[in-house]
């Protein structure tokens, strides 16, 4: 069998498990976060948080939550590092420097998992498990919620309400995240990831001596950074590292993860809005793309322009034997297309198209079908454009879902759609135009300017991925990053939440035959060449000096 | 609507703190303390092995190393060198130049990972995988054998993501047998019929790619020399 054709039965073995689990998830997900009833469990938990969980919130009492939650979340893990020095169970390390602290911190809160530290001689036990992999499920779930939350302002009518924070969080949680995590990790630990707590030993080798390992939950949060879409390694080569990601199942099981919940929300969407179909558009619009990208990251990677790669007679640099070019490029594209950021191959050493792929998975807005609820309320924002887009057209007022989508409605998703290009075109800028933030770059050149636009897009765009040539472990980009990533998650939430507050409020119009059919594939059409013309037109110029130089010399 | 939103008294700020607070609190001890303590133990009781790491013992009974992690397989560092020359006795892994140095913790040696994330165009990289495919073509011809530059498969001159990559290809493998045949003085069949008896195929048919893991083969080939 040609590695070419073991790639595409990979690719269709992968697109056959998500639909398999596919709608039993998605009605999951949609009974979770629609039920009146409460777990025993989660009543405790409510009664420890001292919340209401049937009291409903209108967005700003919604939005407080949200960022009370993450504004303790950044304290609670900054200080963490801080003190990990003097916490029992960390392995002796030392306490993590302020501004580092400060972007970790702002990183996994963020769902981003940025990591500007190397995990393995930095970060004990206690740190990973009580801090790092806890804000894995959590920041995950916060994202589910406003994903939720804005699903109900399709859904309700002429009420504010948007449902209950508090409740939104811990039943993503507990209901939607830590079932599948722990058979997960048993997965993986079945597979080869390790999974004990064991201090700093030494391990015999062939040739004599001994190798110096730490033990560490690496199953536990393997599954969960994966699951969460957040993407954060316990080891600095994450999925690359074989007690992550032991085998070639694993790997696979590791994209299916990453992708099972983002697409899955879009039949949760579907039957809250009460239209399987609008949600299978959305679907079908996030699958197109992902499998496009994919398609084209396969021909890159397999094609192996560059210098290094045509002497060494294909695109090995960075992959690991084990997954090859199909297993890495399929991984590539989800965990870019998504905000999740974990690496089985490293994306500085792709080829230069391919390392445009990354970028511009990224740089669509991680939709297709990106992070845990932040693909699917990404996507919706789109659809919004594009119906305001079909409506200028034809002149008519645009309407989505029986919603009107007036002045208001489209400020706050053109407010949306400028976060992230903002920051990312106006940090790259800025980092190039000052004299210091270039010494970091490992390659020059057009790769050496991708590495800084890597960073920026990875970070305002909550991916966490890199090109990891750059040394990002400075003052200029620890607390640049850490502020583009805390502003490109929570910015955009209070657009969303604005406006799902915006819609719950509204009476629904009854759709005539002038009414744009939103469930069929003609505007799955017009969504993705919207999707495609936004993106394009910002970044365009940026890909322009970057990856396309890079590709089209080679 | 930004007044709505941020119509906070100082009392209701606090509040809704202190409910983050405990929220937080309480999430980490389901998802910090009881979810990995939960996995822990039923891996522990069930994946014994694999949950610590896939030793791997030689046959003597003695551990050396995991069948996931690589290994060098070096001489001694000699004077003035900067880098161990490899032992050509056994097979070689792939070449790892991304393999960073303890910076922070150092009072450990820990065994770390990393990638070179050097591009296609990179001068460095184009000058490291040149010399690795040199090294590969010069160390494996033999007498009644020569290796072309051709030959050489990609993942033996450049550098896996983990820089722990356990395998090889089979072609790798295959090529380096003549090699190690007349260094440990076996027969050339012998130690091919070695590597295929180690090859791994595709995870059912068609996951992943064919790869022989090189702890285990030189293993094998340790016993195969010492019954010899």
């Amino acid at each position: 069998m040609s590695p070419v054709l073991s790639g595409v039965l990979q690719l269709l073995a992968l697109i056959a498990a998500l639909a398999l689990a596919y709608r039993p998830l998605g009605d999951h997900m949609a009974r979770v976060y629609s039920s009146d009833r409460h777990l025993r469990v989660e009543k405790w938990i409510y009664r420890a948080v001292g919340a209401d969980p049937s009291a409903e919130m209108r967005w700003p009492a919604y939005l407080r939550g949200v960022l009370a939650f993450s504004a303790v979340s950044v304290l609670f893990l900054y200080l963490l590092q801080r003190l990990q020095g003097v916490l029992p169970g960390s392995l002796g390390f030392a306490s993590i420097d302020p501004d580092q602290a400060f972007n970790t911190a702002a990183s996994f809160v963020a769902n981003t998992n940025w990591q500007s530290y190397y995990g393995e001689q930095a970060m004990g036990h206690v740190v990973q498990t009580g801090g790092l992999a806890v804000q894995n499920f959590v920041s995950a779930a916060v994202g589910m919620a406003v994903a939720v939350a804005l699903v109900r302002g399709f859904a309700r009518s002429r009420t504010g309400e948007l449902g209950n924070f508090w409740a939104d969080l811990v039943r993503g949680v507990v209901r939607v995240l830590l079932p599948i995590a722990v058979a997960g990790a048993l997965v993986l630990v079945a597979c080869g990831a390790i999974q004990n707590f064991a201090g700093i030993h030494e391990v015999g080798q062939f040739g004599g001596g001994t190798q110096q390992w730490q033990g560490g939950a690496y199953a536990s949060q393997e599954v969960i950074k994966e699951l969460g879409t957040n993407g954060g390694g316990l080891a600095n080569a994450n999925s690359a590292h074989p007690f992550e990601n032991p085998n070639p199942f694993s790997n696979l099981f590791e994209v299916f993860l990453i992708l099972l919940i983002p697409f899955a929300l879009t039949r949760t969407f579907g039957r809250m809005v009460g239209s399987l179909k609008q949600g299978y558009a959305i679907l079908g619009t996030m699958a197109v793309i992902w499998i496009g990208f994919t398609a084209l990251m396969m021909w890159t990677e397999f094609a192996g322009r560059g210098a290094a790669f045509e002497i060494a007679g294909g695109a090995m640099e960075g992959k690991e034997t084990r997954f090859g070019i199909a297993g890495s490029a399929i991984f590539s594209v989800a965990t870019t297309l998504t905000s999740t950021g974990a690496v089985n191959s490293f994306h500085s050493s792709n080829t230069g198209f391919g390392g445009g792929l990354n970028l511009l998975g990224m740089q669509l807005g991680e939709i297709a079908p990106g992070g845990v609820g932040s693909g699917l309320y990404g996507m919706l924002i789109m659809a919004i454009i594009a119906v305001f887009i079909a409506g200028l057209m034809v002149g008519r007022t645009p309407e989505y879902l029986g919603k009107k989508i007036g002045t208001r409605e489209i400020k706050l998703a053109a407010c949306y759609i400028l976060v992230t290009p903002a920051l990312v075109l106006g940090f790259t800028a800025l980092a190039l135009a000052l004299p210091t933030p270039a010494n970091s770059m490992t390659n020059s050149g057009a790769h050496g300017f991708s590495e800084i636009l890597y960073a920026y897009t990875s970070g305002a765009n909550n991916n966490g991925s890199a090109f990891a040539g750059l040394n990002a472990d400075t003052q200029w980009f620890n607390s640049t990053i850490g502020v583009a990533m805390l502003l490109g998650r929570f910015l955009p939430m209070v657009f969303v939440l604005a406006l799902a507050g915006s819609l719950a409020e509204q009476r629904p119009i009854p759709a005539t035959s002038g009414t744009l059919r939103t469930e069929k594939p003609l505007f799955t059409g017009l969504l993705v060449g919207t999707i495609a013309i936004v993106a394009g037109l910002t970044y365009f110029p940026a890909l322009a000096l970057g990856p396309l130089a890079e590709g089209l010399a080679a | 609507m930004w007044l709505t939103a941020m119509n906070n008294s100082p009392g209701n700020t606090a509040r809704l703190i202190g409910a983050g607070l405990r929220a937080l609190l309480v999430l980490t001890l389901v998802t910090g303390v009881l979810y990995p303590l939960l996995v822990t133990g039923v891996a522990q009781a069930v994946f014994g092995d694999q949950a610590n790491g896939s030793e791997v013992k030689d046959s003597t009974g003695r551990v050396v190393g995991s069948e996931l992690i690589g290994q060098r397989y070096d001489l001694p560092l000699k004077k003035g060198q900067d880098t161990p020359s490899p032992d050509l006795r056994w097979f070689q892994p792939r070449p790892a130049n991304g393999l960073g140095t303890n910076t922070v913790n150092r009072q450990y040696e820990l065994l770390l990972s990393g990638a070179t994330n050097r591009a296609g165009d990179n001068a460095e990289l184009i000058r490291w995988v040149k010399d690795a495919k040199a090294a590969v073509v010069k160390d494996n011809s033999t007498a009644d054998h020569k290796v072309k530059p051709s030959d050489v498969p990609a993942e033996a001159v450049t550098s896996s993501g983990s820089g722990l990559d356990p395998h090889i290809s089979p072609q790798y493998a295959k090529l380096q047998a003549h090699r190690v045949a007349a260094r440990n003085h076996l027969d050339v069949t012998a130690v091919e019929k070695l590597v295929d008896a180690h090859t791994d195929g595709r995870v059912l048919g068609f996951m992943g790619e064919p790869r022989v893991n090189v702890l285990e083969l030189n293993i094998a080939l340790k016993d195969m020399a010492a019954k010899h």
